[in-house]
């Protein structure tokens, strides 16, 4: 029995290993233990992780998968303890400058050969996140599309349309100022979601090469550049269009203000569409556009945000890991991981396909077609962490208080002396 | 031979020394934690505030660096003086206790009951008192504007002003603190001695007269714990402001004790260093505390108490 069982697995797999296509070459016979440590803790997440590792299992019968699923917030603090002492095979973790510690560490794999990989040419898009040094780190198993989610019941009442332009977005929001309503809403108790802004705002006023040099610390932040960023922001705060004491919400609850009308928009990735689906705003009234252009001729480029996994350099069984990464990565994985039943995202893999859900849609093809400008992380991935929790702050007393601009910027221009010294 | 006579000596010795050295023998394990768990970590937190180190790779020595960098930074100042004022409204709770202590300390049947309700917000998490404010304080749909509102008063955004964040706070943190201050006076009137009572009232000591001359100064000891453990819990204060406000808005709300966990241990922070520095100011001003402490508990046993 167990050995019929183990039979059909076998075939199961080989099946499997021949519809994945491409990697199907590689797949040596893999033993031994391959530990995973997941940040994918949502049910949804949970339960896509423990499928993945299911499938690969089938296909791999010898391998012994041992999966731990850690809480998302109490991973950020964890993998610096797990990655020195008792050290997984496999680890979740996020692109860009998130991962900098770690490499400079020594704490992640080298995984270029991975990437030589011809198959690994349908990832090109997010090549550039995953390398540093010249070298990657990782790989990514999904994606989402940031943008401006607004109430298409609200618009069509007031008789406006998605805006193509920031004159057009300031004459709507004004529009719907006069009708009682705030423009956006937005919670910043944990700042990020300022960061959000922050990054629209400065990617279509300044362009995505300029925010990049910024994040990077090769642009002072008392540069005329982003003067011009926030003066854009302080007509949008003077004019009223974001909802008032947002210092006190987080981004979950500065939702019921979009849902019960009080305000007409938010700028937000994709994640914050099943909230307001289950708060009942269903596709008829919920819409989705990108952030106009502000300046002319400056290509419009996007946020984001990719998860990925990585290779502890502490790996024990380091060809089993690397066949998990390129099963992950794999089209048919992917295909099957972002569709609206499993983490309702955008796969990586340019040859997957997209699930049939209005917004993903949308954002993928936003991303793929009409973001010429390029693809940025967000802001406290693109910026190192220390820079960002400063600068984030400083949008938020911005946002506030806009008169202390420029004692805001004074102060990110000395804190970033410091960090990217 | 020589063996058996110096075993032989060395049970005597011990036999001889027993009452000295039993309690000792006793004292080892917890001496031993002591040592490892909070004289060690001091030392080191010391030692590592003189380092810029991300708690992962090499750390490097920077000297009064991670100071000189503290007396620059603004953020450090607003902990200092949040924590100043966490210190000095926090007493509020000893009087409050000592009221409400007095208010309870009666016969009346069901006062089991009420005590228990005032002693309650003690019980209770300060987590859960952190959400509960929160909601409280909310400015669209906390009880606390809908009350303003029917007064004609503008909402007030308590946790997200950086005028009102602090005191907000603090407000929260008082209602535990005050339940606390409450249960030690509750205990303390239980001494309080009836013949000292009675001779006072023969002398025509009535109200506030009574209270200040006869029973709060019975109550000392009473008062002197309720004020260590009230100026420790002002200088620790962190799982509130970690709830409700997360430091915000912008920084406005923080603590040292807030500051340094942020700078060293939380998602955007790993500067070792730069927080052991702020940890080894947090604890200069604590040793000032526990210092007069030690120094008047010292004096009580000499008054021969």
């Amino acid at each position: 029995m167990v050995l019929k069982s183990k039979s059909i697995l076998a075939t199961l797999a080989t099946t499997v290993a021949l519809t994945t296509g491409a990697f199907a070459g590689s797949h040596a016979k893999l033993s031994g233990d391959l530990v995973i440590f997941s940040d994918m803790s949502n049910p949804a997440p949970r339960a896509v992780m423990e499928g993945m590792v299911e499938r690969f299992g089938a296909m791999h019968p010898d391998l012994n998968i041992e999966l731990t699923v850690i809480d998302r917030e109490a991973y950020k603090t964890q993998i610096r303890n797990f990655l020195t002492a008792n050290t997984p095979d496999v680890a979740n973790w996020y692109a860009a400058n998130r991962m900098k510690p770690y490499v400079d560490a020594g704490l992640f794999e080298d995984i270029s050969d991975v990437w030589e990989d011809p198959a690994m040419a349908d990832l090109a898009s997010t090549k550039g996140a995953m390398t540093l040094d010249g070298k990657q780190w990782g790989v990514p198993y999904t994606y989402y599309q940031w943008g401006v989610y607004y109430r298409k019941d609200i618009y069509e009442e007031l008789g406006l349309n998605e805006p193509a332009n920031f004159d057009e977005m300031k004459s709507n929001c004004q529009t719907i100022i006069d009708s009682g309503r705030a423009c956006y809403t937005i919670g910043t108790k944990f700042l990020w979601t300022a960061g959000g802004w922050f990054d629209y705002l400065n990617m279509r006023t300044n362009g995505y090469d300029y925010h990049a040099k910024l994040t990077g610390g090769e642009i002072a932040w008392t540069d005329d550049g982003v003067k011009a960023t926030f003066a854009n922001w302080r007509e949008l705060i003077d004019m009223g269009a974001f909802i008032d004491n947002h210092t006190a919400y987080s981004w979950q609850e500065s939702l019921p203000f979009i849902v019960s009308g009080d305000a007409a928009a938010i700028l937000k990735g994709n994640f914050a569409v099943p909230p307001l689906r289950e708060a009942g705003l269903d596709d008829s009234k919920l819409d989705f556009y990108q952030f106009p252009a502000i300046t002319e001729g400056v290509a419009l480029a996007e946020d984001a945000p990719t998860d990925t996994f990585h290779i502890p350099s502490g790996a024990k069984n380091k060809d089993a890991a690397k066949a998990f990464l390129k099963f992950v990565v794999s089209a048919d994985n992917q295909t099957l991981i972002n569709n609206g039943d499993n983490l309702g995202q955008l796969p990586v893999n340019a040859k997957s396909s997209v699930d049939n859900d209005k917004f993903l849609q949308e954002g993928f093809t936003m991303l793929s077609s009409n973001s010429p400008g390029g693809v940025a992380q967000f802001f406290d991935r693109d910026a190192p962490a220390e820079m960002a929790k400063v600068a984030m702050e400083g949008f938020q007393e911005f946002m506030v208080k806009p008169d202390n601009l420029d004692k805001i910027l004074d102060r990110l221009d000395r804190s970033a002396k410091r960090i990217y010294k | 031979m020589s063996s058996s006579t110096e075993a032989a000596t060395q049970t005597s010795w011990y036999k001889r020394n027993e009452i000295a050295v039993t309690p000792w023998l006793f004292l080892v394990p917890g001496v031993a934690f002591f040592l490892l768990y909070v004289i060690y970590p001091i030392f080191s937190s010391i030692n590592v505030s003189f380092y810029d180190w991300d708690g992962l790779g090499e750390a490097s020595w920077v000297g009064l660096g991670n100071y000189e960098e503290l007396y620059w930074d603004d953020a450090f100042y607003t902990s200092l003086r949040n924590n100043l004022i966490w210190l000095v409204l926090y007493l509020l709770a000893i009087p409050a206790g000592l009221f409400i202590a007095l208010f309870l300390n009666q016969t009346v049947t069901g006062i089991r009951l009420y005590k228990s309700l005032f002693f309650f917000p003690f019980v209770i998490s300060q987590v859960v008192v952190g959400l509960v404010f929160t909601w409280f304080y909310d400015p669209s749909f906390g009880l606390l504007n809908q009350f303003l509102g029917v007064f004609g008063i503008d909402p007030v955004n308590v946790l997200g002003d950086e005028r009102f964040v602090t005191y907000g706070i603090i407000a929260a943190g008082l209602w535990p603190q005050t339940a606390y201050c409450m249960i030690l006076y509750l205990t303390g009137l239980n001494a309080v001695d009836p013949e000292q009572i009675e001779a006072a009232r023969l002398d025509g000591a009535k109200g506030w007269r009574m209270l200040w001359h006869i029973i709060v100064p019975q109550l000392k000891p009473a008062t002197f714990i309720a004020f260590v453990v009230t100026i420790i819990g002002a200088l620790r204060s962190f799982d509130l402001i970690s709830i409700m406000t997360n430091g915000g808005p912008f920084g406005e709300s923080r603590v040292l004790s807030f500051y340094m966990f942020e700078v060293a241990l939380s998602e955007y922070g790993f500067r070792m260093g730069y927080g052991a520095s702020i940890a080894v100011v947090l604890f200069m001003i604590m040793l000032c505390f526990i210092a007069y402490f030690l120094y008047s508990m010292y004096q009580d046993d000499k008054g021969g108490r």
